[in-house]
């Protein structure tokens, strides 16, 4: 058994309204010394695999379905 | 083909919301459009209720928010045809059929990598992406749409080069992105560009007129075989004068400017 954590996030220098957006708020609320704020997407997946294959799965899962390629990159860790 | 042997499918899922305007633009030219879920297609319904997407001559994917936007626009009806009936479709793309995305319907057509599917008839992975409007908001209001299509696209070949159509516009993902080096000139070269948000007037769109920041103004493509077209604006909202933006201000017809995407198609597959 294993879980993994999907981590989805923009590629460098595609547009993220949320996280921009979010510092705007923040600040806004009287929050100082924010950098940035960048927006991610996270999947928890549990499987029941052993840990080598639920990581080559969770790869195949971003390439069929969770992340697109022209604005996305991932991360697959096991927990 | 006569127009009344035209037989529709209008693909649903949950969270479609545009397949009866959609199905009611195509009846309104003519053609027998039927909404038809998707589990259908699938065989997972009801023996009576199974269709077979070789028995229709157009297919169109509706706007809305199908599976609710999660994951991506328009990515779970992708993965979810692709796993199901995916080579029904590529034979279906590849026998010239037309097949119309709009909105939701668009995004979907690019998560299937049917469009800009600049090299091949469906691409393994998308090529391209609607993402996010520049301005971080949904955007609905009229756009003006012109034809910049030379000739190749199904769905404009009844519509004179440079016309300018009014559609409304509502979405928050319309940005057409893409990691193809020199994306816009190739789809120039292939003339697969349809559509460019302008001004009233014809001339090159800004914000707010360009709703998304799409680049090169782009509103709508097609494949390089010209029978696969999507567009982010909504033709089907305006098929008569009515629900035309100016119908009160002197719109120059009973028909609103939509209507003129499915005469297109309809007086293609005349010729058939």
């Amino acid at each position: 058994m294993a879980i993994i954590d999907i981590r989805i996030e923009l590629k460098k220098g595609v547009a993220d309204p949320e996280g921009s957006n979010t510092k705007k708020t923040l600040e806004s609320l009287g929050f100082g010394g924010i950098k940035s704020v960048k927006s991610v997407k996270m999947f928890e997946i549990e499987l029941d695999l052993p840990e080598n294959e639920a990581l080559a799965a969770g790869e195949e899962y971003c390439k069929k379905l969770l992340a697109n390629p022209v604005v996305q990159s991932y991360k697959v860790t096991v927990r | 083909m006569k127009a009344e042997d035209v037989k529709v499918c209008v693909v649903r899922i949950e969270g479609t919301n545009c397949e009866d305007e959609m199905a009611n633009a195509f009846t309104m030219v003519g053609a027998q459009a039927e909404k038809v879920h998707l589990k259908q297609l699938l065989g997972q319904c009801d023996p009576s209720l199974k269709r077979s997407l070789e028995d229709y001559d157009i297919l169109a994917f509706p706007g809305g928010f199908s599976a609710g936007d999660y994951v991506r626009a328009g990515a779970i009806f992708a993965a979810r045809i692709k796993a199901g009936i995916g080579k029904d479709l590529k034979d279906f793309v590849e026998a010239g059929k037309p097949v119309l995305g709009v909105c939701n319907g668009f995004q979907i057509l690019v998560e299937l990598g049917l469009l800009p599917a600049l090299d091949e008839v469906m691409a393994d992975k998308p090529s391209a992406a609607l993402y996010n409007n520049d301005s971080g908001r949904f955007e609905c209001r009229p756009t003006v749409l012109r034809n910049d299509n030379k000739g190749k696209c199904v769905f404009t070949c009844d519509i004179g080069k440079g016309d300018l159509l009014m559609c409304p516009s509502a979405h928050g993902e319309g940005k057409l992105m893409s990691d193809i080096p020199n994306f816009t000139s190739r789809l120039e070269e292939n003339d697969q560009v349809v559509f460019r948000y302008v001004t009233p007037s014809g001339e090159k769109a800004a914000y707010p007129w360009n709703p998304n920041g799409s680049p090169s103004d782009i509103a709508g493509i097609c494949n390089p075989a010209g029978n696969v077209m999507g567009m982010m604006p909504h033709p089907e909202r305006v098929m008569t004068a009515y629900t035309a933006a100016d119908w009160t201000r002197g719109h120059p017809s009973e028909d609103g400017d939509g209507k003129k995407i499915f005469t297109s198609v309809m007086k293609y597959l005349s010729k058939k």
